[in-house]
């Protein structure tokens, strides 16, 4: 019940992460959302994930554009800096932000119209500039917030809650980033926390453009017979590729698996991943057999899940630009002012 | 039949090419000479919306006597494009010169009787010379250039100088270069009548000024200002105002050691993503902006009404073209007044600065980065493309020694760790104007959510009409204390009391200075104003009030300024009388004189 004040006291025994917060101190306002939607589960991994790295609350800006998955930032991380800007725009915005504060971990959650249709173009070249980011799609095939209309990933023969068929080709952002030289891809499902919180811990960590495309069923609008968002079809279809596990250098290695079903990737700032192969040989360091993959796997109907894609050591957009460690915004006249003798040098050159 | 004119340190040269064939560096040689011999001149660049093939048209008005403004007419046609010859030929002033290349014979009939005919077969010569097609046209220039010279008695050691510095580095093209200034030079002086009744002579009328164009004045305003974000999409005629912030950020903001670059300059993919990107980085504390020109003002409404609303800084450079839709791209006019004033839907009202030269450019630029992060809300500096992209004669540079930046009111962890209460939108002082926190600075404090949706003083989302409306009128009082901020109109009477007054901006400047020269020698006596900035100091009133008319001289068809004082100002528009130039060439001194004294009754005129 949203009119309830979320209380500020918890259970003394609620166990605290090595920053000595607690999971509650990565938690916003109460969701304003329908009860049962799949976003705040997205909200909950993220506050999973977030207090399982460890990071300062206050270090992490979350920005997103407009829409029902857009809301969500408010319901999370409440001791961070929130940026609701305008629909389809958060790529822009988040990148301006991180050129500003490279140090900060930025989390640009949008939905499938921000993303898939007035922002298709952000979201190319964000990926394809490298952005250091997690950018997370809640996608449930509709615009939820304006009511039910089609999205741009809605499937082809899909039908709305009317009983419309859509006729238009889905477009996936999956295949896209991978296209675009995205250099972490994940897709998943919010009904799936213990695939998902992994993945969203991975993103945050990725020192680059990290996608993930959550599925994320819009309980008033796409959850029914017809829908290829629903809860139903999608725990139907999902076939996922691997489980992922996020071994940070202070953690502790528990568990011995058989060999050949384990491959461990090791990141380039010393984090591991540890990846349980569901799907053979399914290889994610290929780029164009993942898109092959991806393609075959849809004509039968199924939806992909997992990591996707991962390039290990990635390059970020500060590194092309060979900008300065230090934080721009962290400069002052000292630094950045040529000053006066400069300036009659100049002078003298224009004379 | 006329005279030929017979005029030293005074008058027009128009040079006609072929463009992309490499005349523009010789084009600013020969002007550049000119200034070099104390005497002013200004170039005027008239270029067509392509790279290469079509018409483009070099202006230099020589002016002893300091006029910058175009002139109108030309003294001296160079004719070097056989595309516009009768065009050319008919825009000389009766008594003028026509230099062309006279390499293909051409009938009398192509000629006027009032015009004297300078021909010399540069394509002939050049061809004897050269046998490499490229270094026959780029010859070509220079050797006319030498010929000017003769013909207009320009000293050729300034050539001569100027090319060396031109070629600083490249050593090995200086001979060449010289070589064929000096047969250009040596052939006029052996087949063609030197000098012509046009010279130019040594003077002292340049002074410690300088020559740039003001899109790289602009330039290194942002760098002295600080900014260390540029994200921007080309557009003409702003891409050189970028690609100069670059310029200078490579020699000024690169670390000497590790090459690491205290700047960040993104070509974005369109416009709405530049100045997203400027909204990004300014949120987070950086100085950052963007420049583009009309079309791209139009794509950036909507981040623009954001930044507004969710008073966030942003700086934007528009240098104004030809509109509207895609108009005149290569064509100046100052035409983007109300799309920036008012820029995006509901009540909006944005500050605008406009500079009238390039020592203004500078100025602004870097003022502009002060205001924004001051009043918490995006910054318009408009040039427009004659200022912007041509070299103009301005004062020098200046910056005071530690000088400081004037970041705002941000609240830093110091403040916060004290337990100072803080509400992204609460008026402390009653200035209109919150505090604001930066990302990343507090662990436990200071955080809060932007939005462009309506919200409470705590920065919480309201649908509630008292809090709406309490934040609108909040963002009247800061409008009201940008008026005390930003730069004053300049004010200057004429000599005797005057019942009239003109109001003028910009680029408008340099001819306005020398219409109220001519109408004062016709007796027409006015007091002038030039506006600065919006919103409009009280002092813009005042002055209308203490006038029976005010002449508003605008580059642009609707009056838009005047549109403006009517509105803000309250002003009764039957007292404002709109003097409009708009068919994308600069504005003269003789449509200002021509169109204020038409109106100005002859009984009023004081008998000369």
């Amino acid at each position: 019940m949203t009119y309830l004040a979320k209380p500020k006291l918890h259970h003394p025994a609620l166990p605290a992460n090595k920053l000595g917060f607690t999971r509650r101190d990565y938690e916003g306002a109460i969701s304003t959302l329908c009860a049962g939607c799949g976003h705040d589960s997205i909200s909950a991994a993220i506050i999973q994930a977030c207090y399982q790295l460890d990071l300062p609350p206050h270090r992490i800006a979350k920005l997103s554009g407009i829409g029902c998955s857009s809301k969500t930032p408010t319901y999370f991380l409440g001791a961070s800096h929130g940026f609701n800007s305008v629909h389809g725009r958060m790529p822009a915005v988040l990148t301006g932000a991180n050129l500003a504060n490279r140090e900060l971990v930025y989390l640009g959650v949008s939905g499938d119209g921000d993303s898939a249709s007035i922002g298709l173009g952000q979201f190319a070249h964000c990926i394809r500039r490298g952005v250091n980011m997690v950018y997370m799609v809640e996608n449930n095939g509709v615009y939820g917030l304006t009511k039910g209309q089609f999205s741009a990933t809605s499937d082809r023969g899909s039908k709305s809650k009317r009983g419309v068929v859509n006729t238009d080709q889905a477009i996936d952002l999956v295949s896209l980033a991978l296209q675009l030289g995205a250099t972490f891809v994940a897709r998943s499902f919010s009904g799936d926390k213990a695939q998902l919180v992994p993945l969203i811990e991975a993103a945050i960590l990725h020192q680059g453009a990290a996608f993930i495309d959550c599925i994320s069923p819009c309980v008033a609008f796409n959850n029914h017979e017809g829908s290829t968002k629903s809860f139903d079809f999608v725990r139907e279809h999902n076939e996922a590729v691997n489980r992922l596990d996020v071994i940070t250098p202070r953690d502790e290695i528990t568990v011995d698996y058989a060999p050949g079903t384990v491959e461990e990737v090791a990141q380039h700032d010393g984090t591991m991943l540890r990846l349980r192969k569901l799907a053979g040989d399914y290889d994610l360091h290929d780029r164009a057999a993942a898109i092959r993959y991806l393609l075959d796997r849809q004509s039968q109907g199924e939806i992909v899940t997992g990591l996707i894609y991962v390039d290990p050591e990635p390059e970020d957009l500060h590194a092309h630009l060979g900008t300065a460690a230090k934080p721009l915004q962290a400069f002052g006249e000292a630094e950045l002012c040529p000053g006066p003798a400069a300036l009659e040098k100049i002078n003298a050159g224009l004379r | 039949m006329p005279q030929p004119l017979d005029r030293v340190n005074d008058f027009v040269v128009k040079i006609a090419n072929v463009n992309g064939s490499g005349s523009a560096s010789a084009n600013q040689l020969f002007a550049k000479s000119i200034i070099r011999m104390g005497v002013p001149a200004t170039p005027r660049n008239i270029f067509p919306s392509n790279i290469q093939g079509l018409p483009t048209w070099y202006e230099v008005r020589v002016s002893e006597a300091g006029y910058l403004g175009a002139r109108g007419g030309v003294d001296l046609m160079v004719q070097m494009n056989p595309q516009t010859w009768d065009q050319d030929i008919a825009a000389i002033e009766p008594g003028g010169y026509l230099f062309y290349d006279s390499s293909k014979p051409l009938p009398k009939s192509r000629f006027r009787d009032d015009v004297t005919a300078i021909g010399m077969p540069l394509t002939e010569l050049c061809n004897q010379r050269y046998a490499d097609p490229r270094q026959r046209q780029l010859f070509k220039n220079i050797m006319y250039v030498g010929a000017l010279a003769a013909l207009l008695e320009i000293e050729l050691p300034v050539l001569e100088a100027l090319i060396a510095e031109q070629f600083k580095g490249k050593d090995k093209l200086i001979p060449p270069n010289v070589a064929a200034l000096h047969a250009g030079a040596d052939y006029a002086r052996a087949h063609l009548p030197c000098p012509i009744g046009l010279r130019v002579r040594r003077a002292d009328a340049v002074g410690d000024r300088i020559t740039v164009d003001g899109n790289s004045a602009a330039a290194l305003g942002c760098v002295y200002g600080g900014a260390t974000v540029c994200a921007w999409y080309p557009i003409t005629p702003s891409s050189s105002l970028a690609e100069a912030f670059a310029r200078w950020c490579q020699r000024f903001r690169t670390d000497r050691d590790s090459g690491e670059k205290r700047y960040a300059i993104l070509q974005a993919e369109d416009e709405l993503a530049s100045i997203g990107m400027v909204i990004g980085a300014s949120w987070n504390g950086a100085r950052a902006f963007t420049t583009t020109s009309g079309p791209g003002i139009s794509l950036m409404q909507e981040f623009l009404g954001l930044a507004y609303f969710a008073e966030i800084p942003a700086v934007v450079f528009d240098v104004q073209r030809g509109g509207p839709s895609t108009g005149m791209p290569t064509r100046t006019q100052q035409s983007d007044l109300l799309s920036c004033a008012y820029a995006s839907h509901g009540d909006t009202k944005h500050v605008l600065l406009i500079p009238e030269d390039p020592h203004e450019c500078f100025e602004l630029a870097a003022a502009a980065f002060d205001l924004a992060e001051r009043l918490q809300t995006p910054v318009f500096v408009l040039l427009d493309l004659d200022l912007g992209m041509n070299q103009r004669l301005s004062a020098p540079f200046g910056w005071d020694e530690g000088r400081r930046y004037d970041r705002g009111k941000v609240m830093g962890f110091e403040a916060l760790e004290a337990g100072t209460p803080f509400g992204r939108y609460l008026d402390v002082d009653g200035d209109g104007i919150p505090y604001r926190t930066l990302p990343g600075t507090h662990p436990s404090r200071g955080a809060f959510f932007t939005r462009g949706s309506s919200k409470d003083r705590q920065a919480r989302y309201s649908e509630s009409g008292a809090d709406y409306r309490d934040n609108m009128e909040r963002l009247l009082r800061k409008l009201d204390t940008a008026k005390e901020v930003v730069p004053r109109p300049v004010r200057r009477d004429a000599a005797e009391p005057a019942r009239d007054g003109v109001i003028y901006y910009g680029s408008t400047s340099p001819a306005m200075a020398e219409a109220l020269d001519i109408l004062e020698g016709q007796g027409i006596h006015l007091d002038t104003l030039r506006v600065r900035a919006f919103p409009f100091h009280d002092d813009v009133a005042a002055f209308v009030a203490a006038h029976d008319r005010v002449f508003v001289v605008e580059q642009n068809r609707d009056a838009q300024l005047r549109m403006m004082l009517v509105n803000e100002c309250g002003i009764d528009p039957a007292v404002l009388v709109p003097v409009l130039h708009y068919d994308g060439t600069p504005i003269t001194a003789r449509f200002i004189t021509r169109e204020i004294a038409a109106r100005v009754p002859a009984r009023l005129k004081e008998a000369v």
